[in-house]
């Protein structure tokens, strides 16, 4: 009977274990769930285990809206129970891959029920009506689920409001050998009792009971209290015809492996230009002067992990290729939100989303890639936005928010009306430091203000227009930052790029030798030779191409790696940058 | 001959540690427990003692003369400890030179039974990425929770596992300094189920404190942990020194019974490594080539 047990639909909780904030204890068939609700009311159903090292995830923390294991404090989202950050290495960002095993989860009739393997759909009962009925505390059995259903058949108790009584007409009006329903009826009174026997393991389960009507008051408690002596009473029976009978064996659940690439050191997942995803633009809107907001929910299915600083790219109708960052907080996991500025000089991408793309629209995006990841271990975070530059920034300064990290977000532009997504920078209170209307000069004057004292423990996040991005890099470096706590992303690549060179590329790992001639990439040459490697921006700004040197001078062109590593000769970005030695050998 | 309920040949080779000898009573019979067999040990308080399977005639309280028992285990006194083993055991326990500095205070911190794995415990006491969540305040504090590269070795000729450079930030890092500091670690896994770590001294910054963990295996998911401390210090009690430990011990305990599977699986796939886990790599893969089985849940071939 077990075994058909899996694909059944089983409660696993009532809606009052799951208060604000909490995190409940479950199990089913032997395997243990981590049972939380996130402050969007979104109800988690987990494996009840950390990935990295096992710890149950029921003693986490629920923080609404991601929940963080207690032993390393690893982080998970709400929906997709994928790993947002690894304390442990605060500058790198976690493979988007780690994610914690899932099961469905469907709340009705005050009841949380989910499956291993569900087929078909949560029962539904006719006589019951959704917030017409009185759901019974869970009363624990050790007493196998079929010796419980089978005792439950004989139950026999009286209407709502008839409780004081005691000659009801109890009859079975339906059961299986999961659930009983029965009907009392004493005179004008009648009451439709349906229970679910939770099979917690081989020798163990709960009477879920849900009766029709709605009560209150003192005939709500006296219902109450004669369902629990009742049901205390069949307890007691259930268990001593268990004890008869030899114990079984507890069930097994078999824990999944993590996946082979997990199971090494982590490296960065592989991914080429593609567009695996299909959102539909749920909502397009004013989010400030010139900026339009678009939020991008899923067609099917949940939306992949992100982590703050990551960007999709969205491929547009008209076949142009554009990355935005996403600007959601942590656990905002049922949609992407994301802002895009119109530009005087688009080249067809910001006027498309603009003027082409309306709500209703389905547009192809990648997953989330994190090139610009937020380090959470700083005594102090200072984030410098310009204009539209404010969106990665954005995603960073709500993670901190939500982890009460100190944090301030410096915001250059015009004027107000061009501060994008108000209804969200209106949660960061005081850390919210716009600046408004300044010249270039006056931009400089108040960036050395900003960045004057530098202490170490403190990290620097900019992103803006170039030349702002290079002014504050230029003050920050006087200021006595050094380049390990600075990051920064660049919209774009502003430099010319010069392709005139060629020469010869040798991939160490993947033991190829190519030719790039001049007015071609090492990304494109590589592509065609078979080689997967992932890119995004393909100008040098996102730094999603990133390769290995081993051997060799490159010619930097990009604008994502900072003097230092563009000195140390070990990093080159493929997309744009070249060689100036004869031969580059790349760790690929 | 008794059956022994532990198979793993390996483990029943090894000396297990069973007692704090100053907290056992010359003369008087102390039961225990060791790889699920029932035993009971003896010391004379003039360094001699005797361990032996649990037998009626001789029951937990009673007095005996540790002389004229028959039977007995294999038995060694060392670091504070009585040990014993159910095998063919090595000569001498794995070395701690610094247990024979005259300065030192040497004192067992606490004996506490854990409803977990020897292995899983041993992995705890490696681990730094914990100390900001677990030991909040004391060992580590949020938001400094980088683990920073550290070394890893397996000494081939001694057979023990050795992290060095190992370094984190503590909060309160001396009695007399108020800031937080980066604290040098040196890890080593010289016997399956002990460890010994080092600390920088809060009074002595040119040495270094001990502190060990020995795992008694109680059965597969139970130990007893014997907490060894051999430390500089000569202020404070003994009591306000094990207190701290303890603090610390009790800490862990929760998280330690809350892992699943408690055995330790040792296929690399079952958990997700990071390279702050680079010691407990290193040591599942010793445990894997050792051939152990018990206590931890051997990789399919």
């Amino acid at each position: 009977m077990l075994d058909t047990a899996k694909t059944r639909w089983h409660p696993v909780a009532a809606t009052y274990d799951l208060p604000f904030r909490h995190v409940f204890h479950a199990q089913l068939l032997g395997r243990e769930f981590a049972v939380w609700r996130a402050d969007d009311g979104y109800v988690n159903v987990w494996e009840n285990r950390c990935l990295h090292r096992g710890v149950r995830l029921s003693i986490g923390i629920n923080d609404g809206r991601e929940l963080k294991c207690q032993y390393h404090g690893w982080r998970y989202s709400n929906r997709t129970a994928g790993c947002t950050y690894i304390p442990a290495h605060p500058a790198d960002a976690p493979a988007r891959t780690i994610t914690n095993r899932t099961f469905a989860a469907v709340e009705r009739y005050g009841l949380i029920w989910s499956a291993e393997e569900p087929q078909g759909e949560v029962p539904e009962l006719p006589g019951l009506a959704e917030g017409e009925l009185l759901t019974l505390r869970g009363i624990p059995v050790n007493a196998p689920a079929d010796v419980v259903a089978a005792r439950l058949e004989g139950y026999r108790f009286q209407p709502n409001g008839r409780t004081d009584g005691s000659d009801a007409k109890v009859s079975v009006e339906a059961s299986n050998e999961f659930s009983v329903a029965l009907r009392a009826v004493d005179g004008e009174a009648s009451t439709l009792a349906v229970f679910f026997v939770q099979p917690v393991d081989s020798n163990r389960s709960v009477i879920r009971g849900v009766l029709d009507g709605k009560v209150e008051g003192a005939v709500r408690l006296a219902v109450l209290h004669h369902h629990n002596d009742l049901l205390s009473k069949l307890r007691d029976i259930a268990e001593h015809e268990a004890q008869a009978q030899p114990v079984p064996a507890p069930l097994e659940p078999v824990i999944d492996r993590v996946s082979p690439e997990l199971a090494e050191m982590p490296e960065e997942t592989k991914h080429g230009r593609k567009a695996t995803i299909r959102v539909e633009v749920a909502r397009k809107w004013q989010a400030a002067d010139g900026i339009a907001g678009f939020e991008l929910r899923p067609i099917k299915g949940l939306l992949p992990t992100f982590q703050p600083g990551a960007h999709i790219d969205v491929h547009l109708p008209n076949g142009l290729i554009r990355q935005y960052s996403i600007t959601n907080g942590p656990g905002e996991s049922d949609s992407y939100i994301i802002g895009v500025k119109l530009e005087r000089d688009s080249k067809g991408g910001s006027t498309c989303l603009h003027e082409t793309v309306r709500q209703g629209d389905v547009l192809a995006i990648s997953e989330p890639r994190n090139n610009f990841p937020l380090r959470r271990d700083a005594m102090k975070t200072i984030f410098v936005a310009g204009g539209i530059g404010i969106t990665p920034l954005l995603a960073m300064a709500q993670a901190l928010s939500n982890q009460s990290l100190n944090f301030e977000l410096h915001y250059f532009a015009q004027n107000e009306a061009q501060l994008a997504f108000p209804e969200k920078t209106a949660c960061l209170g005081t850390s919210l430091k716009p600046h408004l209307g300044l010249s270039p000069e006056q931009t400089g004057a108040r960036l050395r203000e900003i960045l004057s004292g530098y202490r170490s423990d403190a990290h620097l996040y900019l992103c803006g227009p170039g030349p702002m991005l290079e002014a504050a890099r230029h003050v920050a470096a006087e200021a006595g930052w050094p380049e390990t706590a600075v990051h920064f992303e660049y919209f774009k690549n502003t430099n010319v790029i010069d392709d005139s060179s060629s020469f010869e590329v040798a991939l160490a790992r993947s033991c190829v030798t190519l030719k790039v001639p001049a007015g071609r990439t090492i990304l494109d040459v590589m592509r065609e030779a078979g080689i997967d490697m992932p890119s995004s921006c393909e100008q040098g700004a996102c730094g999603t191409c990133l390769a290995t040197v081993i051997e060799g001078e490159p010619d930097h062109q990009d604008v994502y790696l900072n003097d230092a590593e563009r000195k140390s000769g070990t990093k080159i970005m493929t997309c744009v940058s070249r060689a100036k030695s004869a031969r580059l050998v790349l760790d690929l | 001959m008794t059956k022994t309920r532990c198979t793993d040949q390996v483990i029943l080779d090894l000396w297990h540690p069973l007692a704090a000898l100053a907290e056992v009573r010359a003369g008087v019979v102390v039961d225990t427990v060791l790889l699920e067999e029932r035993l009971s040990l003896a010391i004379d308080g003039k360094g001699s003692a005797a361990v032996w399977r649990d037998r009626a005639d001789l029951a937990e309280g009673s007095l005996v003369d540790v002389a004229a028992v028959d039977g007995k285990l294999p038995v060694k006194l060392a670091y504070g400890y009585i040990w014993t083993s159910l095998g063919n055991p090595p000569a001498d326990l794995f070395p701690i030179p610094e247990f024979d500095e005259p300065d030192r205070r040497k004192l067992n911190a606490a004996t506490v039974g854990v409803n977990v794995s020897a292995p899983r415990a041993i992995e705890n006491f490696l681990d730094m990425g914990h100390f900001p969540y677990v030991h909040t305040d004391i060992l580590g504090a949020e938001p400094h929770t980088e683990v920073k590269e550290y070394d890893v070795e397996i000494s081939v000729d001694r057979d023990e596992i050795l992290a060095t450079r190992c370094r984190f930030f503590q909060p309160m890092a001396s009695t007399t300094s108020t800031e937080g500091a980066d604290v040098d670690y040196i890890y080593r896994v010289p016997h399956p189920y002990c460890s010994v770590l080092y600390k920088s001294s809060p009074v002595d910054e040119s040495r270094l404190d001990v502190i060990a963990v020995f795992l008694q295996p109680v059965d597969q998911e139970h130990v007893r942990a014997h907490m060894m401390l051999c430390i500089l210090d000569e202020e404070n009690e003994d009591k306000v020194i094990k207190r701290f430990q303890q603090t610390i011990f009790g800490q862990d305990k929760p998280i330690l019974e809350n892992q699943f599977p408690k055995r330790l699986p040792l296929d690399p796939r079952a958990e997700t490594p990071i390279r702050a886990d680079k010691s407990a790599i290193a040591y599942r893969r010793w445990l894997s080539q050792k051939g152990v089985t018990y206590g931890v849940i051997p990789a399919a071939t």
